[in-house]
């Protein structure tokens, strides 16, 4: 059976999906249940296979039994391994921890939202998992409207428009890519990924192929929010409802990133994206100045969501340099960042849902005080925040320093210089934060510090709050044992791809 | 040097780690929560001190803990070094964890638990510092430590302490990260290691240019070395409650900064390579331009805490003139200073502490005449500001002595005058407040009557720091054998 | 001159469909009426579409549909003579996508319609400002 799992992956979403759709006339209570027992079970599926996959090499897997290049093809290294368990251990953490928050939220509808949920996470790992150019873009729609659709059900006033945008911004992206997708069709007439690599390195001078890559790469740009084409993500992501934001926030444009090295390192290949073209100091100073955009338009929000989906715009600069710098530093790091940032984010996001299920908005003034009244959740933020300043042992510190290694390697100080202000001003940001929660509300002509109000303790429930301490271990377990994990699974994926 | 694999500094580190829910969930008992405070310390300690015959011997301890890359792990190494700062530190926490008991009800302090719970995390972190094999440990402990003490700094959660703060964060993560962590990597990307070596591991390794400005890097980057002009954190970091002062800017956070500062002196370039490189004089004069200034700003200062304050800026630069002279004779007086300033300035710290919670007077001009009230407190300043000074018969004086000496060793006659000068500045700023304390008549406003000396708790601890800044003087063979080990 | 005129005629497909998608880009784009944008977004899914099925035309070839290949021993095909069924139907599911995209943007260009009153993007976000 085994050898069956990577479409069960697939599948047992999927079929969740339409059972609850079915539940929904039937016995509701049921749906949440059902939705918990389909993702434990990817999750464990994907961890078999990463085990697979660590022990025995690359696992293939055809749909039907069509060999490729006529059938679908899913090819699993370590690389798409190790997002997919990212995937569905993120998938599966969100929705035991968001059971509370969706209540909350959006009363009548839950079912709706679960059924969404599970097909955007069928989307996802469809994405990943997939060895087949127009497969991803298929699933990869699936998910976006999944996410289109999620998003609306956010803030009744904002949502539909940030939705909306999201959608223009989302068709150009995945247009752009599946015209890419059409120009590789017709230069090289397969739509297999590693069936194209072996046809390309012959077609290397062709104009079709340059046009193909730039189409290509332009459309998963748009996807995850690289600056300048970031403008959806903070509307998207701030006005969404919690649990969407929690799992779209860390998954969404990771993924994204993954589909980009999947492109230049498996299919284009390092020969023809580093040394046939000569963009990647142009693409890699484009990074640094989404780092920076995204880190200066942080510093200007007022409102605790918005100034982190900020953050991960300058996130997604990280990725994008260090995947471009073209060393096999930069590449570890950015493959280690991409689970880091994954994790990270998620705790960030968890905390923050935790304060809006007990906080009514998420504006600077509000958070005073904090520590005092939710001693936990803050314990999980600040874990998280630390770790994203990149301050050992957190996971945070141990990709930036790969990204530091390999910029210094490939002699790019502006990515060095753009990193290590970044850094900066990410911990300007967080003990921003810090200090604000840290203080409690002044009374005015209060100045002798001892007796002051106490706020009063009232924290997130356990079911909110469980799995965020969860992450935030997890956050100083994967930074101590990121030799581990580097060691087994990147570096063979790096010195795999990377000459 | 025979490496022997021991779990013990990982313990060390660990006590006061494991402590910190004990203490959270006895919050509403006090003695209970002190008293394990108070245990956790002394176990600290006793394992610091296991390790010590071993350490004499000319052996070290190591432990791995988790491999990173090739070269780069979270390492504990305890050697002569380490082991000197380590042992200052931890017996330095018994002592201010019963002063501080003493010191937060006598004043009736909020969140003594939060308190007393970072205060652990805080030693954890300079044990931390103190066992690390590599620049990466070191790194790690040294911003973990940064992180503990900031609840520590802002305890009164007023604005007063907000601003305090905010200086404390910007200068100390600023620098950490904006200077170390890129200097680290460059050091790896040369070096291919982050091991402190006894030679250093940057010898050849890059031109002289990339070299110098490296160690500027890292000179400047351990701010908590409080080197002018990065200094001001620390007076403004006065606003915390004294024991946090006592122990955390006299004794532990500044010489995390001044040990760091030395172990990249010694393990990553090497005596040699300074000298070579000619390195070791433009250090030399940066430290001495802190001593002067830090000593001349002290002078003006009104507050005793911030008199102090100054004091230690000025002597943590002593630490880094001694080393910076490259010779045997100024790094054995440079690096001794460590041991000698702290007794005699948490003394110092102690005793203004205990002024505070006697008599709520933060100001110098108000203590005239507080000394004949206070005769043991006032008597325990007289010893510190002795020590510091450098006057015998107290420990200052040894560690003084030597960096004389050393200077002579190094031919540098204008760090031997600055040197001199400074004791003579101390001496200015120090005596009075002891003269004024005995001999002046009783600054009548806001005088409580018929106080007497600060309570026991306080007491007890400023006598204990006070009497072993005289036996320093007495019995410094520990501290010099252990110098001059690392010296190989 | 004459080359480019040349290059033009000759691809006369990809000229016009890019001249589609451009069109339907700027509408996204600059078009201030959601449903005017809508419109834009699928004129533009749309070229690509074209294009797709246009590069799967060869010349002299014949509909890709092979006669009397039910049940018995299919008959050698010449692949060269029919056209490329691939990209039709990589297109039809582009099209349920398109299609499925479309319905749901709708639906949220109703539901702000509800909220505000107007399908004016400079308005909507005025009386957001509002609120």
């Amino acid at each position: 059976m085994s050898f069956q799992y990577p479409a069960l992956i697939i599948i047992i979403p999927v079929l969740a999906a339409v059972f609850c759709s079915a539940l929904m006339w039937g016995n509701r209570r049921l749906v949440y249940p059902l939705c918990v027992l389909a993702l434990t079970v990817t999750a464990l599926s994907t961890f078999v296979l990463l085990a697979e996959v660590i022990q025995f090499g690359p696992v293939d897997y055809r749909m039907a039994g069509w060999p490729p290049p006529w059938g679908i093809q899913m090819r699993i290294d370590l690389l798409n391994g190790l997002v997919l368990c990212i995937v569905s251990v993120i998938a599966l953490v969100n929705l035991i921890a968001s059971f509370r928050s969706v209540e909350q939220e959006l009363a009548e509808k839950t079912d709706t939202f679960y059924i969404l949920y599970l097909l955007f996470v069928t989307g996802l790992l469809g994405v990943v998992i997939t060895g087949d150019l127009f497969n991803l873009y298929v699933l990869l729609e699936v998910t976006s409207l999944a996410a289109y659709a999620q998003i609306a059900m956010g803030d009744p006033d904002r949502s539909p428009v940030a939705s909306l945008n999201y959608v223009f911004l989302g068709v150009i992206g995945a247009s752009f890519y599946l015209l890419g997708v059409g120009y590789l069709y017709i230069k090289t007439g397969s739509l297999n990924m590693m069936d194209i690599a072996s046809i390309l390195p012959s077609l290397y001078s062709s104009l079709a192929v340059f046009t193909a890559f730039v189409f290509c790469m332009v459309g998963v740009w748009a996807k995850m929010a690289l600056f300048p084409l970031h403008v959806w993500l903070p509307n998207a992501y701030a006005y969404a409802p919690t649990a969407s934001n929690r799992i779209m926030a860390p998954l969404m444009t990771k993924v994204m990133v993954y589909v980009m090295i999947r492109l230049m390192f498996s299919v284009f290949g390092m020969d023809y994206v580093f040394e046939e073209l000569a963009l990647s100091e142009h693409i890699v100073l484009l990074a640094s100045i989404a780092i920076l955009a995204g880190a200066v338009l942080a510093l200007a929000q007022k409102d605790l969501k918005k100034m982190l989906t900020y953050i991960i715009v300058s996130e997604i600069g990280y990725l994008v340099g260090g995947a471009w710098l073209g060393n096999s530093a930069a590449l570890t790091g950015t493959v280690l960042h991409v689970l880091n940032d994954a994790l990270m984010t998620f705790c960030l996001f968890l905390a923050v849902g935790n304060m809006s299920y007990k906080l009514k908005n998420l504006h600077f003034d509000n958070l005073q005080g904090l520590f005092s009244r939710m001693p936990l959740t803050m314990a999980g933020f600040v874990l998280a925040g630390v770790s994203i300043v990149g301050i050992p042992p957190t996971c945070g510190f141990f990709s930036k320093w790969f990204l530091l290694s390999g910029a210094l390697e490939a002699g790019n100080y502006v990515f060095l210089l753009a990193l290590v202000f970044s850094s900066l001003i990410n911990a300007v940001l967080f003990f921003r934060i810090f200090e604000i929660c840290f203080f409690e509300p002044m009374h005015s002509g209060e100045d002798h510090a001892h007796e002051h109000s106490r706020s009063v303790l009232s924290e997130a429930p356990a079911s909110m709050l469980l799995p965020l301490l969860l992450v935030a271990a997890g956050l100083l377990a994967v930074g101590l044992y990121s030799g581990m994990i580097v060691d087994h699974v990147v570096a063979p994926f790096v010195s795999g791809v990377v000459a | 040097m025979e490496q022997i694999i021991s779990i013990k500094p990982l313990f060390a580190v660990l006590a006061s780690l494991l402590v910190i829910p004990v203490l959270i969930s006895s919050s509403e008992k006090p003695n209970i929560r002190e008293g394990w405070t108070i245990l956790a310390g002394i176990i600290k300690f006793s394992l610091v001190v296991s390790m010590l015959p071993a350490v004499l011997q000319g052996q070290q301890l190591v432990y791995t803990l988790f491999t990173f890359v090739p070269g780069v792990a979270i390492k504990f190494r305890v050697d002569s070094l380490g082991m000197l700062f380590a042992l200052v530190a931890s017996f330095l926490w018994i002592v201010t964890s019963i002063y501080s008991a003493g010191y937060m009800r006598g004043l009736k302090e909020h969140a003594q638990t939060r308190f007393f719970s970072f205060f652990a995390l805080a030693l954890s972190a300079t044990i931390g510092v103190a066992f690390s094999a590599n620049l990466l440990t070191l790194y790690m402990f040294y911003e973990i430590l940064s992180l503990s003490t900031y609840p520590l700094v802002a305890h009164h959660q007023d604005e007063e302490a907000r601003k305090s703060g905010r200086k404390y964060l910007i200068y100390i993560l600023g620098t950490s990260i904006g200077l170390v962590l890129p200097s680290m990597i460059v050091c790896y990307n040369l070096a291919g290691t982050l091991e402190f070596g006894s030679q250093g591991i940057l010898a050849g390794q890059a031109s002289p240019t990339v070299l110098g400005i490296l160690l500027f890097m890292f000179v400047f980057g351990f701010a908590k070395a409080a080197i002018m002009p990065l200094h001001a954190w620390l007076p403004a970091a006065m606003v915390a409650p004294t024991p946090v002062s006592a122990l955390l800017h006299a004794v532990a956070v500044v010489k995390v900064g001044v040990f760091s500062i030395i172990r990249v002196l010694t393990g990553i370039f090497g005596i040699e390579l300074l000298s070579a490189l000619n390195l070791g004089h433009v250090i030399g004069y940066i430290a001495a331009i802190t001593i002067l200034v830090g000593s001349l700003i002290a002078i003006s200062q009104n507050e005793l805490k911030r008199l102090l304050a100054f004091s230690t800026i000025s002597q943590l630069s002593y630490i880094i003139l001694g080393v910076a002279l490259l010779t045997p004779k100024g790094q054995l007086g440079g690096i001794i200073h460590i041991v000698m300033h702290a007794f005699g300035k948490i003394t110092l710290f102690f005793c203004a502490g205990a002024i505070m919670v006697t008599t709520g007077k933060k100001y110098i001009s108000q203590m005239h005449g507080l000394g004949r009230q206070m005769p043991v407190t006032f008597l325990a300043f007289f010893i510190g500001s002795l020590s510091v000074i450098g006057l015998p018969p107290t420990g200052g004086f040894y560690s003084k002595w030597y960096l004389v000496l050393g200077s002579l060793q190094a031919e540098q006659l204008p760090l031997l005058l600055v040197l001199l000068a400074s004791s003579f500045l101390n001496a200015v700023y120090f005596l009075p407040v002891v003269f004024k304390g005995f001999f002046a008549p009783v600054y009548s406003q806001g005088v409580k009557p018929g106080y007497s000396e600060a309570p026991s708790m306080c007491l007890y601890p400023l006598a204990i720091t006070a009497l072993i800044s005289v036996g320093l003087f007495f019995y410094p063979d520990l501290f010099r054998d252990l110098i001059q080990l690392s010296m190989g | 001159m004459p080359d480019i005129l040349g290059v033009f005629v000759a691809k006369y497909n990809y000229w016009l469909f890019i001249v589609l998608m451009m069109v339907g880009l700027y509408a996204m784009i600059a078009k201030n009426n959601l449903i005017k944008k809508l419109v834009g977004m699928n004129i533009f899914q749309t070229a690509i579409i074209f294009f797709f099925i246009s590069i799967a035309y060869k010349k002299g070839g014949t509909l890709p549909i092979i006669e009397n290949a039910h049940g018995h021993s299919a008959p050698a095909i010449h692949a060269a003579e029919y056209m490329n069924p691939l990209p039709h139907v990589l297109m039809l599911t582009a099209i349920v996508v398109s299609v499925a995209t479309f319905g749901v943007a709708l639906a949220l260009a109703v539901k702000t319609y509800r909220r505000f009153q107007t399908l004016e993007e400079d308005e909507i976000r005025i009386r957001m400002r509002q609120k």
